[in-house]
């Protein structure tokens, strides 16, 4: 015998003890999916047959099943099962988590189970248990199908038993299967020369020809697509039957999905000979349904009540529903979920026009699911928190609007006329008086603790998933909530950087040749080597106009974009400064016509400010000059010391000459430090020098080379004044050794005349090599440079011999990590994602900077 | 770095009998950390100079000395390896051991004898603490020079600060045992310095006992002192001073100055922000604003008021945002009325002081379970403090940035939706009323902003309407005619 179960839901064995419910199980069921009662009472006591341990062990087998459900896996319950009782806790859980309850009752008959027991030395607990389970069941077999089980079968025999075969079958609601590209249309309420527009404009040609029973649909749709009716296809406006005509073909062709509406279904219980009200526009339906003839009705019936309450698709990227979809819904079929598609959630409570007021299950919608829907009228399909309604009240004169996917496009065309006056305006209500912002970044004014305390794990398109541990989420939240920008504009913080490996040559502990080999063994190629600033870290968020910062940003501070550094904080900090930087930045963008050929009203630009000494001049003071201070006052007096010794007659040489060129290492280390230190006067005196555009509006910058950066960046250098600063640079083909020595030549002259030294990048902006991803950048830093690093001494071959030896490959994993969370920050924010989704990466880059601290207490 | 002695004793030659160290050749002395180098830069019989130089290895002092051994520092560049430090106290104890115990095989007599003697240090840091210097060495009977050093003239173009360095070059002269002089540098060099080495443990207490036990105990700066030198171990302090000191009433009272001069170290301000431990800076932070609020006990009267107020307001079950180090949780710790207790603060330290204070650890079981502390940030929503009586807010939104303030009113008056919200934030007309304050300067180096309360009531009246909250407002310590209470307060109640 052939039985179809779904191939989610919760099964329930009903049988007596020694009726065959594992045998059965084993046969018909994975192991993982199996819970059964005496395997959880050997789990809690050692025992299966203990029978002190079967309130604990019910305990197990209930979360166990629980934990299934939630997510989204069958379970099968081997236990007797045999009173009422224990199958209403099975099915309250099933409906809990809007699994179908399935039974099957095992009964070969109470001898065959004694025989069985009897058979087996641990089962000796005597007949009256067999008898009390075959009484209990007979009690109450006959009315197990009212107890809210989906199916039942019996088997009465142990051939029947053994006969069974089952067989999965797909819920109706998971399309997974269906994959795109679809045209997903919003509520059309009868507006059928709207709808054709809207067909007209998306590529479609849909026609309807002949009167009555001849009245047809002709379609013709673009190469590949479908259209999804997201529901409420009549009622209110001037042709329902025609919309239901071509929504019905078209679904009928296959050219087309369809979901139900609540006025959809109102009308089927109407056709049903259901006693409802002609209200809300179901009495012009009727009228019009009227002058069809009988079978088209008896079509439209059947056509609504085929339809399922949502469609789950492509491999559960996408979910519609009419009124929405809360995440644990998807793809799983109940009442519940029925009545949720078909009408939302409200509170209970009326607004000031006697209507319901709704739930705005959306704002707290997290699902991987991007879930398109209608029901509620507004004014402009907008996304909130990846999902995105489109009904926006054709019939109440405003427009008709279809999502393309997965292009996220969105087409409108405006309603003919007003069809109905709308009983309360259909506009979002704002959350902060007075402040226009879209529904997602009204959401975005306040993100949630739980988005980034704890351990999180964060899944990268660069395809790494990056951990970070929950005492580094505590140390950022500190930091990030005391100290970091506004969030908004935190949409992405660059990877720390590694240096070369450490050269051999005499007197250097880095030289280029080390980068050159590291990028040639993995294969990129050729290399941009690019000057390296010593300032500090810069990220500028530069937004068009005001404007731009509050459509794209949700800014509403007067804020024109952002400057910050790789810590997240203002870079200035006054406003003032921070406007006026951004001006410059802005003037340069605006004299090469960036806007327009970028088609962006903002960017990302990720830069160098100097000087060094704007930023960190107290730690320059306090470390830097302290330290030089220190040594010179010391090394300086030990010379003179010594040098009084040798007049007197001591053997000093050898120690007068060590401290003597200790002393000349402090002179040329407080020189090394000096150079990157000047004064600033006005906005002229800084040097904003940027290497990388990261990110424009639906872009990110990081699939163009290095040779593309420089150059782009080259031009609005160029233009932006003083304050802006223009990066050297050469690409250097790996292969060939008179380039490399070029670049080193270069490498030397520039540090030698007092250049931090360079950063080598691999040509493409990440490169995989053979062994993972390439490092996006080595910097090779020049000698001089490297005393503000390593000390005043660091060059004296016995230190330098030690510094040598220096692990890179904690920095490097750092940096790999960094670096695919920046860009993941990015991509999220580009993809118009909800900002906790950006701000997860860039938390957990700030997290992984940080020194972990101990989060409990 | 290096230390030299002087002295004009008659003959002076004899000083290398004194120290035990040859005038005649250079002597080098391993030491774990370098080396030091000793040697008579001067020799005469009217005049001779011992100098020591310390030579310190400054990449074993982040690297360790030998294979996987893990360095003292984590940054290259420091000025530990050139500045007279604990380090210079551990040379001249391991290489000039006798002269430091005052004996002397060849002229015991002289190593018992005061004579008279010169020292001069460098660089010695100080960290803008000039005074101290004179108010360590000058009781000791010494005549004290200090010659500054720049720091870096050539950058004062910059901004102020340059000139001078954290570092002096010390002179001391005095007629002295040479045992005196060199346990007085051994002790006090570190004490200067504010920094040690290595981890202080008990024995740290034994060596500063047997160091100081001829002149410690009658210094008028004798807990500045210890403290220091225990680095700020307090029971160890009390420890030492009682040990030293001539009756137990002098200790006791030495003590308890301690334990009222301490309020100024540890902040027990309840913000959003870090507090003290091990971050000095804050501390120090912390300590300008108590400085200021201190004369009128304006923190106590804050938390007694907010108190006072949860309490009439019938709360149970009440959440203290920017809890700090737990003063006000310690408060309605104490009133059975609060079922529980919830202190949230966004930094880990202040929670551990928390934590201490409040003795968490060891809280009978009854106790423990009214109270729990958390961390949290404000700007975030947060779904462990909804449904809660009443929240406190003492001192906490002064340390948002202004544009932060939209979404902790919503985290708190949308999501966590307590009955009553308490805030308190300074009231800066009154800051006129504080002496020592510039105008325009904030209590507090972290406050992003203080109220007039005029700007006070401008952004609570609209918060209370936009989120279905009553406002009341009120002051906080003696009220002024002109710039009114010090400290100003609301009490949000939710409408319905």
């Amino acid at each position: 015998m052939k039985i179809t179960i779904p191939e989610f839901c919760l099964v329930a064995l009903v049988g007596a003890s020694g009726s065959g419910k594992s045998t059965f199980a084993r046969k018909h069921f994975l192991p993982t999916e199996i819970v059964s009662s005496d395997a959880c009472r050997g789990v809690v006591s050692d025992d299966e047959n203990d029978l002190d341990a079967t309130d604990d062990a019910f305990k197990l087998v209930h979360y166990i099943a629980e934990t299934r459900l939630r997510r989204r896996k069958l379970v099968v319950i081997d236990a007797t099962n045999v009173r009422k009782e224990d199958r209403a806790r099975l099915i309250q859980l099933a409906k809990a988590h809007h699994a179908l309850a399935v039974a099957f009752v095992v009964n070969p008959g109470e001898d065959i189970c004694h025989e069985r027991n009897r058979e087996r030395p641990d089962r000796q607990f005597g007949a009256h248990v067999v008898r009390n389970h075959t009484r209990a069941l007979k009690r109450d077999i006959k009315r197990i199908d009212k107890e809210g089980f989906r199916y039942v079968h019996e088997f009465r025999s142990v051939e029947a038993i053994e006969a069974v075969e089952i067989e999965r079958t797909r819920l109706w609601t998971d399309r997974r299967d269906e994959i795109g590209p679809f045209d997903i249309i919003g509520d059309v309420h009868g507006c059928r020369d709207e709808l054709l527009g809207l067909f007209g404009k998306l590529g479609y040609s849909v026609r309807l020809e002949g009167e009555g029973l001849d009245r047809r649909v002709v379609a013709e749709v673009p190469e590949g697509r479908r259209v999804i009716f997201v529901g409420d296809l009549v009622d209110r406006g001037p042709a329902s039957p025609d919309v239901l005509r071509i929504a019905m073909h078209m679904v009928e062709q296959g050219q087309a999905l369809c979901v139900p509406g609540n006025h959809d279904v109102k009308l089927l219980r109407y056709l049903n000979g259901r006693n409802v009200k002609l209200n809300h526009g179901l009495d012009a339906t009727v009228s019009q349904l009227d002058r069809e003839p009988p079978e088209f009705k008896q079509t439209v019936k059947k056509f609504i009540d085929g339809l399922v309450s949502h469609a789950w698709l492509e491999g559960g990227r996408l979910a519609i529903a009419h009124a929405g979809i809360k995440e644990p819904m998807l793809g799983r079929a109940s009442g519940a979920i029925r009545e949720f598609c078909l009408y939302g959630e409200t509170s209970g409570e009326t607004d000031e026009f006697g209507l319901p007021i709704r739930y705005n299950w959306a704002a707290e919608y997290r699902g991987k699911t991007t879930v398109v829907y209608g029901h509620t009228p507004v004014p402009e399909a907008e996304w909130l928190n990846n999902t995105l309604c489109v009904d926006t009240g054709c019939v109440f004169g405003g427009k008709l609007t279809a999502l393309r996917w997965p292009e996220k496009e969105i087409v409108s065309v405006e309603a003919a006329q007003v069809y109905m006056a709308p009983i309360r305006p259909f506009a979002h209500p704002p959350t902060r008086p007075g402040v226009v912002l879209s529904q997602q970044a009204m959401h975005d004014d306040l993100l949630d603790l739980d988005d980034v305390i704890g351990k999180r794990i964060v899944t990268t398109a660069m395809g790494r998933t990056v951990q970070v541990p929950e005492a580094n989420a505590a140390a950022a939240l500190e930091v990030m909530s005391r100290f970091a920008i506004q969030p908004k504009w935190l949409i992405h913080l660059p990877p720390t950087m590694s240096p070369c490996e450490t050269s051999t040559r005499e007197g250097f502990l880095e030289h280029p040749d080390e980068a050159f080999a590291y990028f040639d063994k993995e294969g990129a190629g050729r290399v941009v080597v690019e000057e390296k600033h010593m300032g500090s870290r810069a990220l500028a968020v530069v937004c068009r106009e005001e404007d731009a910062a509050r459509r794209r940003f949700g800014v509403t501070s007067g804020e024109t974009g952002a400057l910050f550094t790789r810590t997240g904080r203002s870079f200035f900090n006054d406003a003032v400064t921070t406007e006026a930087m951004l001006e410059r930045i802005r003037a340069g963008m605006d004299a090469c016509d960036f806007w327009s050929r970028f088609d962006t009203d903002w960017a990302l630009l990720d830069a160098e400010l100097m000087p060094w000494s704007a930023k960190a001049q107290g730690l320059i003071k306090e470390q830097y000059a302290a330290t030089g201070a220190a040594a010179n006052a010391g090394l300086g007096e030990a010379v003179s010391l010594l040098e009084k010794a040798g007049h007197g007659g001591l053997d000093t040489a050898e120690l007068l000459a060590d401290f003597a060129s200790r002393k000349a290492r402090a002179d040329q280390y407080v020189d090394a430090y000096r150079r990157y230190c000047w004064p600033v006067t006005s906005l002229d005196d800084y040097k904003f020098a940027p290497f990388h555009l990261l990110a424009t509006e639906g872009k990110v910058h990081m699939d163009r080379d290095h040779l593309w950066h420089m150059q782009e960046l080259g031009l609005i250098a160029a233009e932006g004044g003083p304050s802006l600063m223009a990066t050297t640079y050469r690409v250097v083909d790996l292969s060939s050794e008179a380039e490399r020595l070029v670049a080193t030549e270069w490498w030397l002259q520039q540090t030698a005349n007092g250049g931090e030294g360079m950063v080598i990048k691999p040509f493409d902006f990440s490169v995989r090599g053979a062994r993972g991803m390439v490092q996006p950048a080595l910097k090779v830093r020049g000698s001089e440079y490297l005393r503000i690093i390593y000390g005043p001494e660091y060059d004296l071959e016995g230190n330098l011999a030690r510094l040598r030896k220096r692990g890179l490959g904690l920095k490097r994993s750092l940096a790999m990590r960094e670096f695919a969370l920046g860009q993941e920050a990015l991509l999220r924010f580009v993809a118009r994602e909800p900002l906790r989704r950006v701000h997860e990466c860039v938390f957990a880059i700030l997290a992984l900077e940080c020194e972990p601290v101990d989060p409990r207490l | 770095m290096l230390l030299t002695l002087t002295t004009t004793h008659q003959p002076a030659t004899d000083l290398g009998f004194l120290l035990h160290k040859n005038p005649g050749r250079v002597h080098e002395a391993p030491l774990s950390f370098g080396r030091a180098v000793l040697f008579y830069p001067e020799l005469s019989e009217s005049r001779s100079t011992f100098a020591m130089l310390l030579d310190i290895d400054p990449v074993a002092l982040v690297r360790g000395k030998g294979r996987g051994s893990q360095g003292l520092f984590d940054q290259y560049v420091s000025d530990r390896p050139y500045v007279a430090s604990s380090f210079l106290s551990v040379a001249i104890a391991k290489t000039l051991r006798n002269a430091l115990n005052g004996s002397s095989k060849e002229r015991p007599d002289l190593a018992a004898k005061a004579i008279p003697l010169s020292a001069r240090v460098l660089p010695l840091p100080v960290r803008g603490a000039e005074d101290l210097v004179e108010r360590l060495f000058k009781p000791l009977g010494y005549n004290v020079e200090i010659e500054s050093i720049p720091l870096d003239a050539k950058l004062s173009y910059l901004g102020d600060g340059w000139d001078v360095s954290p570092y002096v070059c010390l002179n001391l002269s005095g007629t002295v045992k040479l045992s005196e002089l060199l346990s007085h540098l051994y002790v006090l060099i570190p004490v200067l310095d504010k920094q040690k080495h290595y981890f202080v443990d008990r024995n740290e207490l034994e060596k500063l006992v047997a160091k100081g036990e001829s002149w410690l105990g009658g210094h008028p700066e004798k807990e500045l002192i210890a403290n220091r030198y225990l680095r700020f171990k307090r029971s160890w302090t009390r420890e030492v001073l009682a040990r030293l000191a001539f009756d137990e009433a002098i200790a006791e009272e030495a003590a308890s100055e301690l334990s009222v001069s301490s309020s100024g170290y540890g902040s027990g301000e309840g913000h959003a922000g870090g507090e003290d431990t091990g971050e000095p800076r804050e501390a120090r932070k912390d300590a300008a604003e108590e400085a200021l609020e201190r004369p009128i006990r304006l923190h106590e009267l804050r938390l007694e008021t907010v108190a006072e107020k949860l309490k009439e307001l019938g709360a149970r079950r009440v959440v203290d945002l920017g809890c700090g180090s737990g003063k006000l949780l310690k408060r309605l710790l104490a009133e059975m009325q609060f079922s529980e207790i919830v202190g949230i603060d966004v930094s880990s330290g202040s929670l551990e002081n928390a934590a201490r204070r409040l003795r968490l650890d060891t809280m009978p079981g009854k106790q423990r379970a009214r109270i729990r502390i958390l961390q949290g940030a404000l700007t975030y929503r947060d779904r462990r403090i909804e449904g809660y009586d009443a929240a406190a807010l003492v001192e906490v939104i002064e340390h948002l940035d202004s544009d932060r303030l939209s979404a902790l009113e919503r985290a708190l008056f949308e999501f966590a939706r307590p009955e009553h919200v308490i805030v308190t934030t300074p009231n800066r007309e009154y800051n006129a009323k504080f002496e020592g304050m510039a105008p325009g300067q904030l209590r507090h180096a972290d406050h992003r902003f203080e109220w007039t309360r005029q700007e006070f009531a401008k952004w609570a009246e609209p918060v209370a309407e936009r989120f279905g909250y009553q406002v009341e407002l009120s002051g906080i310590g003696d009220s002024d005619e002109e710039f009114g209470a010090p400290s100003q307060m609301a009490v949000f109640a939710r409408v319905g």
